[in-house]
């Protein structure tokens, strides 16, 4: 299922003074692919997506989507290209209702530079927001100010805005976390079922083992700034290394 | 060159007493995150406070050099008695909201204060000019100084001598500088914030009251005091680097040569030059000269 | 939404009610509506940025911009035509505020309000050391005319009310407007997640310029109006202490509704005129007493007051 390359990350390197949270990152990512990133905590998997996403500046390497050169662009920029991410800790508009977030989102997407002067509330927008929000199944809460729903709502509502756009590459900082754990299937469920549709490639960090098992095609496992292993999951998941530093020793 | 003598005789002079406010001011902020505009107001109250008892004092007849004594008694109490009022009856009940919310309600405060010392007070000028004349003057040079000035440049430097050793060599300034870098840490470790915001509070309206107090008989205490003050202390502070001492003392001596500048060379340039100051370190070191940037929790 | 129309409805009644009541109103409450509108139309901008979370402590320099220009139109360029002067006093204050708007959507909180404050300081001392303008009397501003004639004083006074009562409207209709488009929107958002907005593909510096420079306007047209009322120019306009009024007003209108700001310093003119006559002495303490009130207790202004008891009758 290779496609063309969507995302060629070269000799990315990162450094906090003497502390290597990149280590000379070599990854290709191609159209449609849904790939896993796992690692212990502080390996680097979330300074790998804020480096792609622009929110810091590597101090060496390249960072190329779709043939364009990344690195250097501010957030926005990257955005507005089509490289979108959702976050660990929802970032969403907390005093505005659900419905309002999206709606930014989308207003936002809607052309490049000018978002301006047209209508917030206009029908059509209202519509395809109520409409995606019933896709990620939280239609429920939609005049609820953000603030006050329930940690896994935002979560959703975090992850509807990051798709608001039409998003070539998606990056979902562990989507599954503050989820309960009978629920995190469905969650994954609805996200994956609403992304599939829309032909983008997902990359998401995850620490739950069994969704990376269940929705992650291909796994990248980091470990102290650098990537272990890359490869389809079973292979990657069943390496001792990873076995050793990420996973922990498991069930054969 | 016996204008620039006298510039930077004046210019030292104005300094002295712009730090011993300026740092009290930017104790509370680095501390507290609350630029308190009512500061003008501790200024105007310690100045009045100590015209009238100094006054008071020299009626009856008492010996000359105890008035020294009153001017720190009255700052002093009117530190203690205004900021116990302050904080506890107004600051603690915006702990946690906006600063630009906070700096509206000390701006609230300061209006208040205003018009209770004019009720006070009334509208004449309280002249305290007695102790100024008590020390005698140096010559230096071509310049003939009165040694009051001379003991408020010493005071200047007592003040941010001991704050500044009191802050980085003491436990009780080291809790202090924690709280300063990261409130809810310090909370975390153990020590008691709000104890620590009263007392720094205090410390700086004593301070406040004490550029009052010592300038007092220097200056005709009058209405608007305290207006003008602030404008100047807010400048320092700011030029300096919120929160931090050091800058305070940067500050003060900028802005001291300045006006001592602008008032020997182009009088009417007094604000223009100071505001100019003011903003061009704004865009530059938005935190300062010294001042450093508070680092964004994410 | 049945606000917005509401929110139309409302002006257009008010504006009928105000410009009828030109015709009756003594004097001095002529007087004293036109200066409350056009306090009000600089408080409107303070609205906006208020949303978004920042304060400008010194937007008397876009007021003193407008007012200065008018004085200077009038004095070396002898326009007297109000509808121009008000025209000329927008541009001016426009054409500033795009040009320090570059600088000022870099500063948040606190420093906004310093950069500000520090701008218009800048601007007080220029005049007050400008002889030609002055200096700290300032100067008087020839009398305005409306399409060449000038007429009596009594009706050129009745005219000026009018254009105000027209641009108070006109401009709470406009901002109303743009409050209700996503770039309007964009200030709550900002104020909430400043981070959301970058990663959503908009640049936050600049709804904050757009904010400004709004802002500008707003000032100098109502800078431009104080300035043909009062007769009289002077760099007071510019200090900080005009600024702080500006601001109180908008803390005690509330952000609620394009109309709050214009209640709110309507309201201020009533309690100013009336504290200056009977209690001058303690007007700064009532100030202060109030300020202090509605940020204790009434955090949303007295249009979540009056919201409030709508919602219960």
């Amino acid at each position: 299922m290779t496609g063309s390359p969507v995302l060629e990350v070269r000799r990315l390197t990162k450094l906090f003074d003497q502390v290597v949270a990149a280590r000379d990152i070599d990854v290709t990512i191609a159209t449609e692919e849904v790939v896993s990133i796992i690692g212990a905590n502080g390996a680097g998997k979330t300074t790998f997506v804020n480096l792609v996403t622009g929110y810091t500046h590597p101090s060496g390497g390249s960072i190329r989507f779709r043939g364009q050169e990344l690195v250097g662009l501010p957030p926005r920029e990257i955005t507005r290209l089509g490289v979108c991410r959702s976050f660990q800790m929802p970032q969403v508009f907390s005093t505005m209702s659900v419905l309002e977030n999206l709606m930014i989102a989308h207003g936002l997407s809607d052309r490049g530079r000018g978002a301006g002067l047209s209508a917030l509330a206009s029908r059509d927008r209202v519509e395809a927001c109520a409409e995606l929000l019933s896709v990620y199944r939280i239609e429920a809460y939609r005049d609820r100010p953000a603030a006050l729903v329930p940690q896994g709502v935002r979560k959703l509502l975090d992850i509807a805005m990051a798709t608001a756009r039409e998003a070539t590459l998606l990056f979902l900082d562990e989507p599954t976390s503050g989820i309960a754990t009978e629920e995190k299937f469905a969650v994954m469920d609805i996200v994956m079922a609403a992304l599939a549709e829309r032909k983008a490639t997902v990359v998401f960090i995850e620490h739950d083992i069994d969704i990376v098992e269940r929705y992650g095609r291909r796994v990248l496992a980091f470990h102290e700034g650098g990537i272990l292993a890359d490869g389809p999951a079973a292979d990657v998941l069943g390496d001792a290394r990873v076995r050793e530093h990420v996973t922990g020793r498991r069930r054969a | 060159m016996a204008t620039l003598a006298f510039i930077v005789a004046d210019g030292v002079i104005y300094a002295s007493w712009l730090l011993i406010v300026a740092v009290g001011m930017t104790l509370v902020y680095g501390v507290m995150r609350i630029l308190n505009v009512a500061h003008g107001s501790l200024y105007a109250l310690g100045a009045y406070t100590a015209a009238t008892m100094v006054g008071a004092w020299f009626q009856r007849g008492y010996a000359p050099l105890g008035s020294f004594a009153l001017l720190l008694v009255a700052a002093l109490v009117v530190g203690l008695v205004m900021g116990l009022i302050l904080e506890l009856g107004l600051l603690r009940f915006l702990h946690g909201r906006d600063e630009v919310v906070v700096v509206l309600a000390t701006y609230a405060t300061f209006l208040i204060l205003e018009d209770v010392i004019q009720l006070i007070w009334g509208v004449e000028a309280r002249p305290a000019p007695q102790p100024y004349s008590l020390l005698g003057t140096t010559t230096v040079g071509p310049l003939l100084l009165n040694n009051y000035d001379l003991a408020l440049i010493a005071l200047a430097l007592l003040v941010g001598g001991v704050g500044w050793w009191a802050l980085t060599r003491t436990i009780a300034g080291k809790l202090l500088l924690a709280v300063i870098f990261d409130r809810e840490m310090a909370e975390a470790c153990g020590i008691n914030v709000r104890r620590v915001f009263l007392v720094t509070f205090l410390i700086g309206s004593v301070l406040g009251a004490l550029g009052g107090a010592s300038t007092a008989p220097m200056i005709s205490v009058s209405r608007g005091l305290g207006v003008d003050v602030i404008v100047l202390a807010f400048a320092v502070v700011v030029i300096g680097g919120l929160g931090s001492i050091p800058g305070a003392l940067l500050g003060a001596a900028v802005i001291g040569l300045s006006r001592a500048a602008a008032v020997h060379l182009l009088p009417q340039a007094e604000v223009f030059a100071i505001y100019l100051i003011m903003t061009l370190v704004l865009i530059v070191r938005p935190y300062g000269l010294l001042g450093h940037e508070r680092l964004r929790k994410v | 939404m049945p606000a917005r129309d509401r929110t139309g409805a409302a002006l257009a009644g008010a504006f009928v009610v105000f410009v009828a009541a030109g015709f009756f109103l003594p004097s001095w409450a002529v007087s004293l509506v036109i200066l409350s509108l056009a306090r009000g139309i600089v408080a409107l901008g303070l609205v906006v940025q208020f949303r978004s979370g920042l304060v400008s402590f010194g937007q008397a320099l876009f007021f003193a911009i407008g007012g200065y220009a008018v004085g200077l139109a009038g004095l070396k360029l002898r326009l007297t035509d109000m509808i121009v002067l008000t025209v000329i006093g927008v541009a001016a204050a426009t054409l500033l505020g795009a040009g320090l708007g570059f600088l000022m959507r870099r500063y948040r909180e606190i420093f906004f309000a310093m950069l500000s404050l520090g701008f218009s300081m800048l601007f007080y001392g220029l005049l007050v050391k400008t002889e030609t303008l002055g200096s700290t009397d300032g100067f008087n501003v020839p009398a305005p005319t409306i399409f060449g004639a000038r007429l009596s004083a009594l009706a050129t006074r009745t005219l000026l009310y009018d254009l105000t009562v027209a641009a108070a409207a006109g401009a709470a209709l406009a901002v109303h407007w743009y409050l209700g488009t996503i770039l309007g929107r964009l200030d709550t958002a900002l104020r909430d997640n400043e981070v959301r907005v970058e990663y959503l593909g908009y640049a936050p510096g600049r709804v904050i310029h757009v904010q400004y420079v709004l802002g500008a306007a707003l000032a100098g047209g109502a800078g431009a109006l104080t300035a043909m009322a009062v007769g009289h120019i002077d760099p007071s306009m510019a200090y900080w202490t005009t600024s702080g009024e500006l601001v109180f007003v908008t803390i005690l209108s509330g952000t609620g509704s394009v109309l709050a700001p214009f209640l709110g310093s309507l309201v201020f003119g009533l309690l100013q005129t009336y504290a200056l006559q009977y209690a001058p002495s303690v007007w700064q303490m009532i100030l202060g007493v109030a300020l202090l009130a509605i940020i204790l207790h009434l955090p949303g202004g007295l249009w979540s007051a009056l919201e409030r008891n709508r919602a219960r009758a």
